[in-house]
């Protein structure tokens, strides 16, 4: 009957370019049609055949707890984009996180779960300033979390008076392995990205974040508050934070007050590598966390080539844009 | 396929389209459609949403390209002096029309150049079947924006093309700036060339106006007076009067025709039938992604809805009032009751509306007229929640709702269809089941956690007793005719358990037939006992659908009419006091306005420009 309805038959019909087939054509297709996926396939299978020590089981291990900061910070910073804002504090509240739980446990002698708790609770508290900011005060989420990044800096620096403060030892198991062979950070990033998958598909604040991200005014309409919601999503994403940096400085045994400076920009990065759309209503816990991978693997395989460390920031600018060119081609072939 | 050519108006053939076909995945969009615009003529372009138009216009702007079938286009300059390049073909078809058999059995094989003059001047003799093939017609191939531009096709839709920050010249000439010796931006000419063209459109604002500060109607002139600029043989118009209100509407009609009789050959998309013999010549009707008849613009009313749809629509307005048979229970207590509403404007004295008082019972439809700007959308909006209100209540079951909570409107039982369906009715990229299910996404939610599989049953319920057409519930909004994006909307407020639905012009842009499926369901939902307040400016549609009408003028409720009393000319009437009978200068202003309404057509006034509180935009 009508053609606009049938064409939505098309889009479903994922990456499916209309246009003519060559053999050029078959490689690039593959690529669309599998997205971000398809990307650390690739990517790995590269890594694979350019060093013998890529493939090995430590060497895979050590992506991931290379990823899983990343990731953690990441899947929170997912949900601030999905409802199409964005979060620049969480490296920044991922080190002031880490410096409270520290300086609480070895400066204030509490005990270390009290400590663990404030930790993300200062998460959730920096969360829900840059959230009432955003949707209170009408700030921009970039200006409102931008100030927030150096709020949260500042903050780390004063507590701990700018020296590394020691971790409690036995939050710093969070930074070993179990068995020997299986990394407490990589399992915490298992962890955190089910639980973000979870709140993303199958909670009301998920799907929330869904409806705001896509039409603010339609979800208020249909009886969101879209405010509140807006204070859920950025504590959040506090919270994510704090437990990155959580792990970050038991990886390390201490906590630095410089700790996780940057990581936002990786964090975001992993998010649209991932499939998100910066302008909000898309993004998947799944897709982040390949985000997280990619970046990962690239830096750990750049290492075992020996590529300096510049070069690498080269290689990983490189990937970024690529990753999400490949990603707005593939949406335009949808459309 | 209907004969075409005895008789028809405008001069040579400009552009035909032959038995194009177009397919996405899983779809056949056009199966065959042909089409033939001549110069200095209005060609119709009708059909229900989802009939092919718009994939149609979008082959012939170079957005979509056909799988068969062929576009040919005049080969001659355009029809104004100051010379249009000549169009740039792909390279095959210049040999093949000349050598190929044309598939129409009156074929005349291709004459080159020489053929220009004479045809200009033999052409109405020749006017009879097969007479009108014009041997400059070439084949091409549009790929692109430009390659359309480049044939002298431009195309005005309904989303406006134009950069708010920019000013009404520089969007004019965006990408085509008029440059100096030094490659700089040539201002002088630019806004010089820009004045003219705002005086052949005869709009009336500097062309160093900020386009975001213009309304909805002077917007589609920029985009006229951008086309002329492009100097544009073949002009197509996506339904250019569905949001400008009547004045507006006839300010358009004048600068088409003077168009047309300047040559240009235009193709107008429009969903109100009377704008068809006001404005047209020929009518070409698409059906299901074919073209299904050629008629002259003369055919009546009726016909051509039998084109569209296929079927004779024998009741319009299928409103079943509750009244003679079965009256026995008298009208219950108000499900909904406004009392005092008033909300101060910017302006001291100047209220957004003021001392609203009406109730709503189950079972009636209620019909709020007015003008456009009369506060009408502004009152639903306040009574939902969405906007605060200075005074007054707002009761359900007499039960008082706070202001500014949309929540509190919904648990109380009020719906709302906002008047812009795609900026504030849908999430358009989320699929239809996350559209249907939004509203009753807190229900559906359990100790934190979303039942999806009850969503999913629900929201498949709906679309099944909406006649939703869609390949399934996944499909994301965006993709929907507009018919149906308006079913959705509703199917929310089904699904949210609404008793009283307020309808915001809720058949704005919707297809004859998806609108009298929306008219069944608005009985549908009278009949088991809801209540739907109908915000419309389709004053037969009010007339036709409503128990009771309620006017508003100037933000004041100007009275109400039962069914019996409300006739077009009562209502208008009413929509024209000025309030409290103290006449100010701008009311003669806008009466004079909306006489015209009443005369020509009632469907084209509207809610979105909120601005033309002071009447038309257009000059």
């Amino acid at each position: 009957m009508s053609a606009e309805v049938k064409t939505g038959a098309a889009a479903e019909a994922v990456g499916r370019a209309p246009d003519g087939d060559g053999p050029g054509q078959w490689f690039s297709r593959a690529v669309l049609r599998n997205g971000p996926l398809g990307g650390l396939i690739a990517l790995v299978v590269v890594m694979a055949v350019l060093s013998r020590d890529f493939l090995n089981g430590q060497n895979l291990l050590n992506v991931g707890v290379q990823a899983s900061v990343t990731a953690i910070l990441a899947f929170g910073v997912t949900f601030v984009i999905v409802s199409a804002g964005i979060d620049l504090s969480v490296g920044s509240v991922a080190g002031l996180s880490a410096i409270v739980v520290a300086w609480a446990a070895t400066d204030q002698g509490l005990p270390v779960w009290t400590a663990v708790l404030l930790g993300l609770a200062v998460g959730a508290a920096a969360g829900l300033v840059s959230g009432a900011l955003v949707a209170y005060g009408k700030l921009p989420a970039f200006i409102a979390t931008l100030a927030m990044l150096s709020v949260g800096r500042g903050l780390a620096l004063v507590i701990s008076g700018g020296s590394p403060v020691p971790f409690p030892a036995s939050v710093s198991r969070l930074g070993d392995t179990l068995g020997g062979w299986l990394p407490v950070p990589v399992l915490v990033m298992i962890a955190m990205g089910l639980i973000a998958a979870l709140i993303l598909a199958r909670t009301y604040a998920g799907r929330a974040m869904f409806a705001i991200g896509g039409n603010e005014e339609a979800a208020r309409l249909s009886g969101i508050h879209v405010k509140r919601r807006k204070l859920v999503i950025y504590a959040l994403s506090g919270v994510f934070a704090a437990v990155a940096g959580i792990v970050l400085a038991a990886r390390l045994t201490s906590a630095q007050p410089q700790a996780a400076t940057g990581y936002e920009l990786d964090a975001i990065a992993a998010v649209v590598i991932g499939g998100a759309s910066l302008s909000g209503g898309s993004g998947k816990a799944s897709g982040t966390l390949i985000g997280a991978l990619i970046l990962a693997v690239l830096r750990n395989g750049l290492n075992l080539l020996s590529v300096s460390a510049f070069w690498q920031q080269v290689a990983t600018g490189l990937v970024i844009a690529l990753a999400v060119l490949l990603d707005t081609l593939r949406r335009r072939s949808v459309r | 396929m209907t004969g075409v050519n005895d008789d028809v108006p405008g001069g040579r053939e400009l552009l035909r389209v032959e038995g194009v076909t177009k397919s996405f995945p899983g779809v056949r969009a056009l199966d065959g459609v042909d089409l033939s615009l001549r110069t200095g003529e209005v060609h119709v372009l009708l059909g229900e949403n989802g009939a092919g138009k718009s994939t149609l216009i979008k082959m012939l702007s170079g957005a979509h390209r056909p799988d068969g079938g062929r576009i040919l286009v005049d080969g001659r300059p355009g029809p104004k002096p100051g010379g249009q390049p000549t169009p740039r073909t792909s390279g095959q078809s210049d040999p093949k029309t000349g050598g190929q058999p044309d598939p129409k059995p009156n074929t005349r094989p291709g004459i080159q150049d020489g053929a220009y003059e004479r045809e200009g001047r033999g052409e109405r003799e020749g006017g009879a079947e097969g007479g009108g093939e014009s041997a400059a017609l070439r084949e091409v191939q549009i790929r692109s924006a430009q390659d359309a531009e480049r044939l002298g096709i431009a195309t005005i839709y309904q989303e406006f093309n134009l950069v708010p920050g920019l000013t009404v010249a520089e969007n004019i000439f965006l990408g085509r700036q008029p440059r100096t010796a030094l490659g700089l931006v040539d201002k002088k000419t630019m806004y010089a060339r820009a004045a003219e063209l705002l005086a052949r459109v005869r709009l009336d604002v500097s062309p160093r106006t900020p386009v975001g500060e213009l309304g909805i109607a002077r917007l589609q002139m920029v985009e006229i007076a951008k086309a002329l600029s492009l100097e544009a043989r073949v002009l197509i118009m996506d339904e250019p009067t569905a949001v400008l209100t009547s004045e507006e509407v006839e300010t358009l009609f004048t600068i088409v025709r003077e168009l047309r009789d300047a040559g240009v050959g235009i193709i107008f998309i429009t969903h109100h039938l009377e704008e068809i013999g006001a404005l047209g010549d020929r009518v070409t009707v698409l059906r299901d992604g074919r073209s299904v008849a050629e008629v002259p613009a003369s055919t009546d009313e009726d016909e051509l809805i039998r084109l569209m749809v296929g079927r004779d629509i024998t009741e319009q307005y299928p409103r079943r009032r509750p009244d003679e048979p079965d009256e026995p229970e008298e009208p219950g207590a108000p499900l909904l009751r406004v009392r005092g509403l008033t909300r101060n404007g910017a302006v001291a004295g100047v209220p957004v509306f003021a001392d609203i008082d009406f109730e709503v019972r189950a079972g009636e439809v209620v019909g709020l007229a007015g003008l456009v700007g009369a506060g009408r959308t502004e009152v639903a909006r306040a009574v939902f929640g969405v906007d605060r209100y200075d005074a007054g209540t707002v009761e359900i079951d007499g039960a008082q709702l706070a202001r500014g909570d949309v929540r509190a409107a919904m648990r109380a039982g009020l719906g709302l269809v906002p008047e812009d369906r795609k900026g504030q009715g849908l999430v358009l990229d989320a699929s239809l089941q996350d559209n249907l299910t939004l509203a009753r996404l807190d229900r559906d939610t359990r100790g934190g956690l979303v039942d999806r599989s009850a969503q999913r049953r629900s929201a498949a319920a709906v679309a099944e007793q909406l006649k939703v057409r869609m390949s399934g519930l996944a499909q994301p909004a965006r993709t929907l005719s507009g018919g149906n994006q308006q079913k959705l909307v509703i199917g929310k407020w089904l699904l949210a358990d609404t008793r009283l639905l307020i309808l915001d012009e809720p058949t704005r842009g919707i297809d004859v037939g998806a609108k009298v499926e929306i008219y069944q369901l608005i009985n549908e939902l009278t009949a088991s006992g809801r209540a739907v307040l109908m915000i419309s400016s389709d004053l037969p549609e009010v007339l036709g659908m409503s128990d009771r009408v309620l006017v508003m003028s100037q933000g004041r409720l100007a009275g109400e009419l039962s069914a019996d009393e409300a006739t077009q000319d009562a209502v208008m009437e009413l929509a024209l006091q000025p309030p409290g009978g103290n006449p100010t200068s701008s009311d003669s202003n806008t009466s004079s306005d909306t006489h015209t309404s009443t005369d020509t057509n009632t469907n084209t006034s509207n809610d979105a420009n909120e601005s033309a509180m002071e009447g038309s935009d257009v000059r």
